[in-house]
């Protein structure tokens, strides 16, 4: 096998069929694109789930002043302090239940006040306007219903309210991101390697000459196919380069200059999940493409 | 050499055999015309040989291997042997005489040196010698068909197929085809070659195999062409 002999060969078929080539390289390029970044969207869902879930409690809050005035939930008054007592101890019989925080009126206001120091809305606001509650950390947060069904309705309790759903809501919005993300990866991968399939064909066609004469001559399949499958994979590998670069861009541009100024409280992922994942796209780049040609001469080209 | 045995060939969705029971035996060194008018199994024949095909019923055996038991990865080892020569020449159009005869080595496999110390041989054996460089289409065909059989014999094939090598070509110029084949036969290859050129088959006076649809009707040795065309 004379490399030099095989290389001359790709070569002339990449120019032949350069227009082609380029939508081999530009479709696999996107779909690789959006395929590596579908990966590293579950990675920075899953450490945003991991981060977000372990501060995440079920809070059960009580009813003030206000609240008895304004809410249905609240007709019976204010919460006394029998009452916490009650919801207190009902909450330590409960083995789900890993720690129980009491958060009072002045701490929730100090805590609203860190958290929205900028909102015109913060300095308006007065202690006992805050609600009373308690933060409940569970074993397992699946659980929440327990709690729910136990404390939902009782004198005193304004509302029990899980924390999660409200992150779930964010976590499926994502979720449902990354499901369309990979959908168009899909449709753009199948693209790709019907645009294979044909230039293969396309080129088996005008190298119809040489190949005719390299099967009378007694020159092997492997000999035969290797300029097909390396134009196929060296196309390929191209686009999985055009694509890592994007991906890389989108950290550093998407990511690092800009999401990461903007939504500081969010743990974005870092640059070792990034380059982790290039090997797998170039790999997939190189090898789909060839096995999509190879698949293509079993049809196209008789040994 | 080659042996057929009660070969039979039908193509798919064909009713009418190409080949019917047709059973022959070519020696080592032999020269053999196989004659016959169109559609009668020539080429079937010769695509028998080179394994572009699979007989029905019967074994074909070409040296010494029958080819219904090759397995087909190792078909290229056994093509490297023979040696293929066409009507319509199929040289690349795109590459020199020398580069066109390098290419059957070039794709075996052959190293450098070799190719760059045969390439040269061959073309002198074949008359061609000094027209390394030209452009197959700067030939004329006689010329084109003598860069074409260098092509078949610079891997020194143990037999030559030549499917009507002088069909293109006026009669002064096949005389010279016929010539340089007949050279290469006393080199001790054997050669098979198909033709309708009933002047080259009398005045060769070699075995003649002819076949009238897809039968055997007569195998004779120092034969002539036949009695109706």
């Amino acid at each position: 096998m004379r490399a030099q002999f095989v290389l001359s060969e790709i070569g002339v078929g990449l120019r032949r069929n350069l227009t082609m080539t380029f939508a081999v390289v530009i479709s696999v390029a996107l779909s690789l694109a959006l395929f590596g970044g579908s990966l590293l969207m579950r990675d920075q869902v899953s450490s945003m789930k991991g981060y977000w879930y372990d501060k995440v409690q079920v809070s059960i809050f009580l009813c003030n002043k206000a609240d008895a005035e304004a809410d249905a939930n609240c007709s019976k008054g204010a919460v006394t302090s029998e009452q916490k007592q009650q919801i207190k101890s009902d909450l330590g019989k409960l083995d789900i239940v890993e720690q129980v925080y009491y958060e009072s009126a002045d701490q929730a206001y100090k805590h609203y006040k860190e958290q929205f120091k900028d909102s015109p809305l913060a300095a308006s606001l007065t202690p006992d306007q805050m609600q009373e509650s308690y933060r409940i950390k569970l074993k397992d947060p699946e659980k929440y219903k327990v709690i729910d069904t136990a404390f939902s309705g009782r004198a005193g309790v304004q509302s029990v309210e899980d924390q999660r759903d409200v992150l779930e809501n964010l976590f499926n919005l994502l979720g449902g991101m990354n499901v369309a993300a990979l959908g168009v990866m899909g449709l753009m991968l199948v693209v790709a390697l019907l645009l294979i399939v044909n230039t293969v064909r396309v080129s088996a066609f005008s190298r119809r000459r040489e190949i005719g004469i390299m099967r009378l001559v007694g020159a092997s399949g492997f000999y035969i196919q290797a300029p097909f499958i390396m134009e196929a994979a060296i196309a390929g590998l191209i686009g999985a380069g055009f694509a890592g670069t994007l991906i890389v861009g989108g950290k550093y541009f998407l990511i690092d200059q800009w999401l990461a100024e903007k939504i500081p409280l969010v743990n974005f992922i870092g640059w070792d999940v990034v380059l982790t994942k290039l090997p797998l796209v170039l790999a997939i780049g190189l090898l789909m493409p060839a096995m999509a040609a190879f698949v293509a001469l079993r049809k196209y080209l008789r040994v | 050499m080659i042996r057929f045995d009660n070969v039979s060939k039908v193509y798919p969705k064909q009713t009418r055999p190409a080949l019917r029971d047709v059973s022959l035996e070519v020696e080592k060194g032999e020269f053999v015309f196989l004659v016959g008018s169109s559609g009668s199994g020539k080429s079937t024949f010769l695509r028998l040989i080179l394994r572009e095909e699979r007989c029905s019923q019967g074994q074909v055996h070409v040296l010494g291997k029958d080819l219904a038991r090759l397995s087909n990865w190792k078909v290229p080892q056994m093509r490297r042997q023979l040696g293929t020569v066409f009507q319509d020449f199929r040289l690349l159009p795109n590459k020199t005489v020398g580069e066109n005869v390098a290419f059957a080595q070039e794709v075996i496999g052959k190293s450098r040196g070799e190719i760059r110390k045969s390439v040269p041989q061959v073309l002198e054996l074949v008359g061609l010698g000094g027209k390394e460089e030209r452009m197959p289409g700067e030939l004329s065909g006689g010329e084109q068909q003598r860069v074409a059989i260098a092509r078949a014999f610079v891997n020194r094939p143990k037999l030559l197929i030549a499917d009507e090598p002088t069909g293109n070509l006026d009669p002064q110029t096949s005389v010279g085809i016929m010539k340089l084949l007949d050279r290469i036969n006393r080199t001790g290859t054997t050669v098979v070659m198909a033709t309708h050129d009933q002047n080259i088959v009398d005045q060769m006076r070699k075995r003649v195999i002819e076949l009238e649809k897809g039968r055997l009707v007569r195998d004779q040795a120092r034969g002539v062409y036949g009695y109706q065309h």
